[in-house]
């Protein structure tokens, strides 16, 4: 399989399946990542998979890579003759011997060796690799010619663009007699131009036989490459479609869902505007990290959802107002005061309860204790300290009460945070960030990878402060969420803030996907 | 195949025990290289029992030794504890020998009791400055403080070399490069008559003190615990990083400072450049060995002082290399970073092939 065509048996068996996945489960802690998957890929066919994040997309296609094992289910693949077989689960070599390849979103090169290097390493043993260098350039030489895939072969990977790492990505894969090729979101990190010229490449390969499995958010992309589409939806495979059947507005309720779930919101009146940012912009290193031109008005009693494909401006919106970074131009106004500071206790002392996105990383310091946690935004406070020695018996009693209230669970409030539960972190950091009773509460992604119950005690607790007169920005990926607690709802993409005129769930995910609302 | 994985709570026996065991393997392991020195092994044990518990002396010299270490590892510790990784304790010891040398010198005519203190305070001065400038790089342009502070102290060797060569020299010296000795109102008194063991001890061993409720029960403490577990997280919070990372740096300066105060004004009397055999570098083991524990300190570094002063005697009296003290140090410290692995995580057997 070296010289000539890499796929001729496949080549004269069009249309015949290559990959099947049987009922594929996968549970992580309460969370069913993946709920029973059957999925089938044709030979020579551009298969896309759609799904939100969390959707479960990932966790599938780690399976098929041996990353994780599923809790039940098969994998059968076809071998040359077009025969299927079942795959070993949870060995990546066994997949890579099958001829799955897998490129990655984030790419995982060596930058300081060669594209060659980076081809042959892994596949080839490291003793005889210079003999083999030869042989290797002269095969993917001939890979490149049939596909159209070029990439500099002799330059270090840390000179080359984004496009070409991807490209020698594929090239890796393509050496190692990949027959089904996965590409997790790979125009993310590519420019316009360089896309169309991947998506040029990809039909050249999948004439040669390939068949590819494509991760996307982007629809427009998804209905112009693919021939079939797949969604998943909380684990579930939800729905699949032609794509030649297909337009956006159908792809996008498939996606969202198309059933609303019942709200327990009382309706409410908003009272006096809390936060006012006007044409707010920061300019981040790039579009992920910017947020361009934002006007966005939050009341008291009232919860603004922002909704958004996660890497759109969330990150930049949300540090702003915890007070990590400073805008470039625009205001911040809280309570009809201009902001002039940006700094975490200035936000803190506006009245501004911060739910971090990450929570390991910015909202709990693992190795201290529950209750040192709990006071650690407040550290000035005169029940907390006198003259900076800590009142310890306080501080215990505090936490007692705020665990309670709060059901944190846990060995104690003198062991260490890391040692709770997600759920109970969460919780914990809702505790701390509503016992101070803010004016504004920022809940960035409060219920990502929470269990049902912990996220609607998270959820429980939004309303009670909202009913109490705070206002609430909440961020989310999940659309459900958005439109379940929000009053308002904007939708975020590239740096951009729109709001959605009503909550309809179909315009809502054609906005989030960056098409117009109609 | 063997699967490394985190315990979910190291235990209490384990982050105890650690330390106490990888003390007693490194002693234990020297009788290898005693045994290559052709001694015979338990005589070499009993000499440097004898060295550390024979007399008075032999017992109150142990404690000499272990209070500059008490200073350099409380030093090491509070500075680690804000992964600050001060590797310069060393530096900072000689620039507080230097300043205690040029106010304790004739400098200033004082009683005791006012130049005593005053001594003190420009040696922590000085020491604070030297780790506060590297700590101002960290946290201005992110210089690496490993680099900049192991680098420091060098240069602040050198620097002494030149001040003994020239202003610090002492005329009366016989033209060797030594400073003008402590005037007899700054010297810190003996604790025991004819002994050596001096008033240092009990000013280090009331720095542990200090420095166990400073990081235990004050609000400082909390925040140089949060910065140094998560300084994201800290930042997030509204703890000021970069300052409580300068505060971190001057106290630990400040104490590494202590140490060579203590070396010059209670101990020698006058400075020269061999006034430490790496007390500095020796703090860290000592505060690794601690477990970055204050208390633990104190413990930590009369057993290290021990090795030495143990070692010493063993090597006079049966004529082995003293270096073998050296040996056992540097093997405590990698018994306790294995143990310390040993403690944090789960090493399991795993069927072939499995990853």
């Amino acid at each position: 399989m070296v010289q000539g065509r890499i796929y001729p048996a496949l080549f004269t068996m069009e249309k015949t399946s290559v990959l099947s996945l049987n009922n594929l489960s996968k549970r992580f802690g309460s969370v069913l990542a993946n709920d029973a998957i059957n999925l089938t890929l044709k030979q020579g066919e551009v298969l896309a998979l759609l799904g939100e994040n969390g959707a479960g997309k990932t966790t599938l296609m780690n399976m098929l890579f041996g990353h994780y094992v599923p809790d039940s289910g098969s994998i059968d693949v076809a071998d040359e003759t077009g025969k299927m077989h079942p795959l070993t689960l949870g060995h990546p070599q066994a997949a890579l011997d099958a001829g799955i390849g897998m490129v990655h979103q984030h790419f995982t090169l060596a930058e300081n060796l060669s594209s060659l290097d980076n081809i042959l390493l892994g596949s080839e043993s490291l003793f005889s690799w210079r003999h083999k260098r030869k042989k290797a350039r002269k095969k993917i030489t001939a890979i490149m010619q049939r596909t159209g895939l070029s990439a500099p072969l002799d330059e270090k990977i840390g000179q080359l663009s984004v496009g070409e790492r991807q490209r020698v990505e594929i090239l890796k894969a393509l050496y190692h007699d990949a027959k089904i090729l996965v590409l997790d979101e790979p125009t993310a990190v590519l420019t316009p131009n360089e896309a169309d010229t991947l998506f040029e490449n990809i039909a050249a390969m999948t004439r040669e036989g390939l068949s590819v499995i494509f991760i996307s958010h982007k629809l427009h992309e998804v209905l112009a490459f693919s021939q079939r589409i797949v969604v998943l939806r909380h684990g579930k495979l939800v729905g699949e479609i032609i794509t030649a059947d297909a337009n956006e507005r159908k792809i996008a309720q498939m996606m969202v869902g198309a059933d609303t779930p019942a709200t327990p919101r009382q309706a409410m009146p908003p009272g006096a505007p809390v936060l006012d940012l006007k044409s707010l912009t920061i300019k981040g290193e790039n579009t992920r990290n910017s947020l361009y031109d934002a006007d966005l008005c939050i009341h008291s009693h009232e919860i603004v959802g922002i909704a958004g494909v996660s890497g759109n401006g969330q990150s930049a919106l949300a540090r702003v107002i915890s007070g990590l970074i400073t805008p470039n131009s625009g205001s911040i106004s809280m309570n009809g005061e201009k902001l002039t500071r940006f700094t975490p206790p200035a936000m803190l002392k506006a009245g501004v309860g911060r739910i971090p996105e990450d929570r390991h990383h910015d909202g709990i310091i693992g190795a201290m204790s529950v209750s040192e946690n709990l006071i650690i935004e407040r550290l000035s406070d005169s029940d907390v300290q006198t003259y900076g020695f800590l009142k310890q018996h306080n501080i215990a009693t505090h936490a007692k009460e705020l665990c309670a209230a709060y059901d944190v669970r846990g060995p104690g409030i003198e062991s260490a945070v890391r040692l709770l539960s997600g759920g109970n972190i969460q919780k914990l950091i809702l505790a701390r960030v509503f016992e101070s009773s803010p004016h504004l509460i920022l809940a960035n992604q409060p219920t990502r990878g929470l269990d049902l119950g912990a996220a609607g005690e998270v959820a429980r607790r939004l309303l009670e402060a909202r009913r109490d007169g705070a206002g609430i920005l909440l961020i989310s990926e999940d659309l459900d969420e958005v439109l379940a607690l929000a009053d308002r709802v904007f939708v975020i993409h590239n740096g951009h803030l729109t709001i959605a005129h009503n909550k309809d769930r179909t315009t809502i995910g054609l906005m989030m996907a960056g098409e117009k609302a109609c | 195949m063997l699967r490394i994985e985190p315990r979910e709570s190291p235990s209490r026996w384990w982050t105890l025990g650690v330390p106490i065991a990888s003390a007693l393997l490194a002693l234990l392991l020297a009788a290898i290289p005693l045994a290559f020195a052709g001694a015979n092994i338990f005589e070499g044990y009993r000499q440097m029992a004898k060295g550390i518990f024979g007399s008075t002396f032999a017992f109150t010299e142990m404690l000499t030794r272990a209070t500059p270490l008490i200073f350099t590892g409380l030093a090491v510790t509070l500075a680690f504890r804000a992964k600050l990784w001060n590797i310069g304790a060393e530096g900072q010891l000689y620039l507080g020998a230097m300043a205690a040398v040029i106010v304790g010198t004739g400098m200033i005519d004082a009683p005791p009791f006012i130049l005593i203190p005053i001594i003190l305070l420009a040696g922590a001065s000085a020491g604070a400055v030297g780790m506060a400038g590297p700590a101002y790089l960290k946290t201005r342009f992110g210089a690496d403080e490993v680099v900049t502070t192991l680098l420091l102290n060098f240069i602040i060797l050198i620097f002494l070399q030149m001040m003994l060569e020239g202003p610090l020299k002492d005329p009366m010296g016989m033209g060797w490069p030594q400073s003008k000795p402590i005037v007899d109102d700054g010297i810190l008194p003996q604790l025991l008559p004819r002994m050596r063991v001096h008033a240092g001890l009990i000013i280090a061993l009331l720095a542990a003190v200090i420095a166990h409720i400073m990081l235990s029960k004050t609000v400082w403490g909390l925040k140089l615990r949060a910065v140094g577990e998560n300084a994201a997280a800290a930042l997030h919070a509204g703890i000021k990083v970069k300052r409580t990372i300068i505060g971190a740096a001057i106290v630990s300066g400040a104490l590494a400072g202590l140490a060579g105060v203590g070396e010059v004004t209670g101990l020698r009397g006058y400075l020269t450049t061999d006034l430490s055999p790496g007390y500095g570098y020796t703090g860290i083991v000592v505060a690794m060995l601690a477990g970055l524990s204050p208390i633990g300190v104190v413990i930590s570094a009369l057993f290290i002082a021990s090795i030495f002063v143990g070692a010493d005697s063993m090597s006079r009296a049966m004529g082995v290399s003293s270096y073998l003290a050296d040996l056992v140090v540097a093997m405590s410290l990698i018994c306790v970073l294995v143990g310390g692995f040993v403690a944090r995580y789960r090493i399991t057997r795993t069927g072939k092939g499995d990853v």
